[in-house]
């Protein structure tokens, strides 16, 4: 499959991401935020990184990049996409998933192999996975603190919109472990935890992360 | 030329990492009897003129953009000079 993966000015991680794609089984396809352009890929990812230097809020400004506006039209018409670290922050931003990422609450950066437990193994984007499969991939975040109101999350848990969830640490106090979610078609899927960064024994964490970026091919065939 | 004035806060309810920072740093400092910080937003916006349009447009400035109104409340108000 195609996948695209959207470049913003401060994103750090589009290379890796394109990797994982690559590594994945799929094609990568680079978009550039300023251009009302998805070059008719498959499914895109907003990778990790600082798009626009966080300036406003993380997230704040990228939402209204002319990329963002075709990515919010396509993904409302089902096309899977996955947002990452900064990515999750623009789709919250977007309102294409509810919530919002605030600072951590120990007000450190943080970076750490994060164990992660697969809530919902059905989406795009982790049907590779097992329901309740435990894995280990890097997390690095400043702005990693999941929070919504009371009502939401008990919407989000009684869906089964949580993607995974922090197990043994919970690294930046993120409302009831929540690394992730879904929007309610579960074509869309934030995550703050990094799966592009652990694709290659050689480096990273394992390889426990490539199932975000083979997911969508064996949905495809499955 | 007239000034509006959009004042960011984080809601009550939102957990405030940086005003606990700055609260934590004064007594370090000397200053002592300041029992709660939060930290939030001023935007100064220039504009022609103060007309109800153009509060409105503002205010949805505000909504869409200035706060994120899942975790931030604002209000609008104009500066007088």
């Amino acid at each position: 499959m195609r996948i695209g993966v959207v470049t913003f000015p401060g994103t750090l991680d589009d290379i890796d991401a394109a990797r994982a794609v690559r590594i994945g089984g799929n094609e990568a396809v680079s978009l550039w935020h300023g251009d009302h352009d998805l070059k008719g890929v498959d499914a895109v990812i907003l990778p990790g990184g600082f798009s626009y230097g966080d300036y406003l809020r993380c997230g704040a400004i990228s939402r209204f990049s002319p990329v963002m506006t075709e990515v919010i039209e396509a993904a409302g018409k089902g096309l899977p996409v996955l947002g990452i670290c900064n990515g999750f922050q623009i789709l919250c931003e977007s309102h294409l998933l509810p919530g919002a990422l605030i600072r951590n609450d120990h007000r450190k950066f943080v970076c750490r192999d994060q164990r992660l437990r697969i809530e919902n193994a059905d989406t795009a984007w982790t049907s590779a996975f097992e329901q309740g499969q435990e894995i280990v991939v890097p997390l690095k975040n400043g702005e990693g603190q999941f929070i919504a109101d009371e009502e939401t999350l008990d919407r989000l848990e009684g869906e089964g919109r949580v993607v995974a969830r922090y197990v043994e640490v919970n690294p930046n106090g993120s409302l009831r472990d929540i690394a992730g979610v879904t929007n309610q078609a579960g074509n869309v899927v934030g995550l703050m935890p990094h799966p592009e960064h652990a694709v290659e024994e050689l480096t990273g964490s394992g390889t426990d992360g490539l199932g975000f970026f083979t997911s969508l091919v064996e949905k495809a065939f499955a | 030329m007239p000034r509006v004035v959009v004042d960011v806060m984080p809601k009550p309810e939102i957990l405030d990492p940086q005003g606990k920072a700055v609260l934590g740093a004064l007594p370090r400092l000397g200053f002592t009897g300041v029992t709660d910080v939060r930290q939030g937003k001023r935007f100064e916006l220039e504009v022609h003129e103060v007309t109800d349009d153009v509060l409105a447009e503002v205010e949805k400035m505000a909504e869409t953009f200035l706060a994120n109104t899942v975790i931030e409340n604002f209000t609008v108000r104009v500066e007088e000079k």
